[in-house]
């Protein structure tokens, strides 16, 4: 009898979507940065012969959209030989970058080499709270390599992390993007893993100020029709939960700095879950067959109220980190759905979010480092 | 009936790229950020419209090679609808 392979048996797709987060290393200090606090443990960099040849393999695949990101990828100087490779093997190339280290002789070069698109982040509309948030001086740099990215045809793509320190600029800084003319604006509320989990307590918006930028947000849709702007919502105001990643294991593969293999960006933190390394391993015995990327497919791990629920195949229970982070087991239902029984910690947060918090914010930075353990209700002890 | 003219040139939108993706077995329309799949007859629309190509060519174009008639319709409203998404532009 012969067996086919157990993609098939398994219904499994391929990793469409492929993040390779070329370095840890960055210059800012974003005090929301996703990136593990303890990055600074993190093994040593994969080289650009390994990148390439995870690339090659995730391709024969089926994966299609690259990520490139950090850190800051720029500080990468084989990145250019990357896009190349990644551009012969038909990727749709993604540079997500701080703008940081871009110059004009680079931009040439990654055009060049294949790259399809620059996504730059600004951390606010003023150079003040920009260059505060990223603790560097580089909002004048920002400005100028926008201006390069359009320069070099690209389609221009902003990306500002909204959190309460910047989200009552919504309005400035739709129009700065409006004056840089760029196409594409995400308005990303913060998302709390890594530093914008020890910050929390500063970052997390009151239900008024969120309120106001969803408001501001849509008459500048209606007046600006020809930009498109996403405003991704702080999933701590809902009673649902993000189906996150479309499931662990169905479509997203990222791949750390040192070559470990993980379902999301902050899966290194999973206790028990042992993703596994592409030193060690092919990218086919990682997406089909280890057990990391196993185990949070289909439905057996998922404990109640997920287990009986008949929204599990929509939102897949939500996030696995946020879970583990807010809980303490990552099979848990993602607390910000109502139906969990921690939901509280989700409302008790919000509701903290009125007030100013006593803690100081920490920024990013290689000499600290923390290993973030998780805490019923409030964010790591300081 | 639909209000684009005949002599309307389609073309992949700036910034976009359509590409057959053998693991899917589809067209795929890239952006920034995302991915459409596309069936098989949206594929066959796009991978016409290379901004050179007049409407009523394409027309006949997917007429002839899947010997069907009547196209005329089906196919502007698809090119009308991927306008309005931002899939296709138009070129002089």
């Amino acid at each position: 009898m012969s067996v086919g392979p157990p993609e098939r048996s398994h219904g499994v797709g391929p990793p469409l979507w492929l993040l390779l987060e070329l370095t840890y290393r960055c210059p800012l200090h974003c005090v929301f940065c996703y990136n593990p606090t303890d990055f600074a443990a993190v093994g040593a960099e994969l080289p650009a012969s390994e990148w390439t040849r995870v690339l090659r393999e995730a391709r024969a695949l089926g994966a299609v959209q690259l990520g490139l990101s950090g850190g800051e990828p720029l500080v990468r100087e084989d990145l250019e030989s990357i896009v190349a490779e990644a551009h012969a093997l038909g990727y749709y190339i993604n540079l997500i970058t701080s703008g940081v280290g871009m110059t004009e002789e680079r931009i040439r070069a990654l055009k060049r080499a294949g790259l399809d698109h620059i996504q730059l982040s600004f951390q606010d509309s003023t150079r003040e709270l920009n260059d505060f948030l990223s603790s560097t001086r580089t909002f004048e740099l920002k400005a100028r390599v926008a201006e390069l990215i359009r320069r070099y045809d690209y389609p221009m793509v902003l990306n500002v992390v909204l959190h309460r320190l910047n989200i009552d600029h919504v309005d400035e800084i739709l129009a700065m993007a409006e004056r840089m003319g760029a196409q594409y604006v995400e308005l990303a509320n913060t998302q709390y893993y890594g530093w914008a989990w020890l910050n929390r307590a500063h970052l997390l918006p009151s239900r008024a100020q969120l309120e106001r930028a969803e408001e501001v947000t849509r008459r500048f849709r209606a007046r600006v029709p020809a930009m498109q702007v996403y405003f991704v919502v702080p999933d701590y105001f809902e009673t649902r939960p993000k189906p996150c990643m479309n499931g662990l294991g169905s479509v997203f593969l990222a791949i750390a700095p040192d070559g470990l293999a993980m379902p999301c960006h902050a899966a290194r933190m999973l206790p028990g879950l042992e993703c596994p390394n592409v030193r060690a391993h092919s990218v086919r015995e990682i997406w089909y067959d280890s057990p990391a990327f196993n185990h949070f497919r289909g439905e057996a791990w998922m404990k109640e109220p997920c287990r009986s629920c008949p929204e599990r195949s929509k939102d897949f229970g939500g996030c696995r980190c946020q879970a583990y982070l807010l809980t303490g087991d990552a099979a848990n239902a993602d607390p910000v759905c109502e139906l969990s029984p921690h939901h509280h910690l989700v409302t008790a947060a919000v509701a903290e979010a009125e007030h100013a918090a006593a803690a100081p914010l920490i920024f990013r930075d290689h000499r600290i480092s923390i290993a973030v353990e998780p805490h019923r209700g409030t964010p790591a002890a300081r | 009936m639909s209000a684009l003219s005949a002599s309307a040139r389609p073309a992949i939108a700036h910034g976009l790229r359509l590409q057959w993706e053998p693991a899917q077995e589809a067209h795929v329309l890239l952006y920034p950020e995302g991915m459409v799949k596309l069936n098989g007859s949206a594929g066959a629309i796009l991978a016409r419209c290379d901004g050179v190509r007049t409407l009523a060519e394409i027309v006949a174009d997917l007429e002839r090679t899947y010997g069907a008639a009547d196209l005329g319709d089906d196919v502007a409203a698809f090119v009308e609808l991927a306008l309005e998404r931002r899939w296709l532009e138009l070129r002089a």
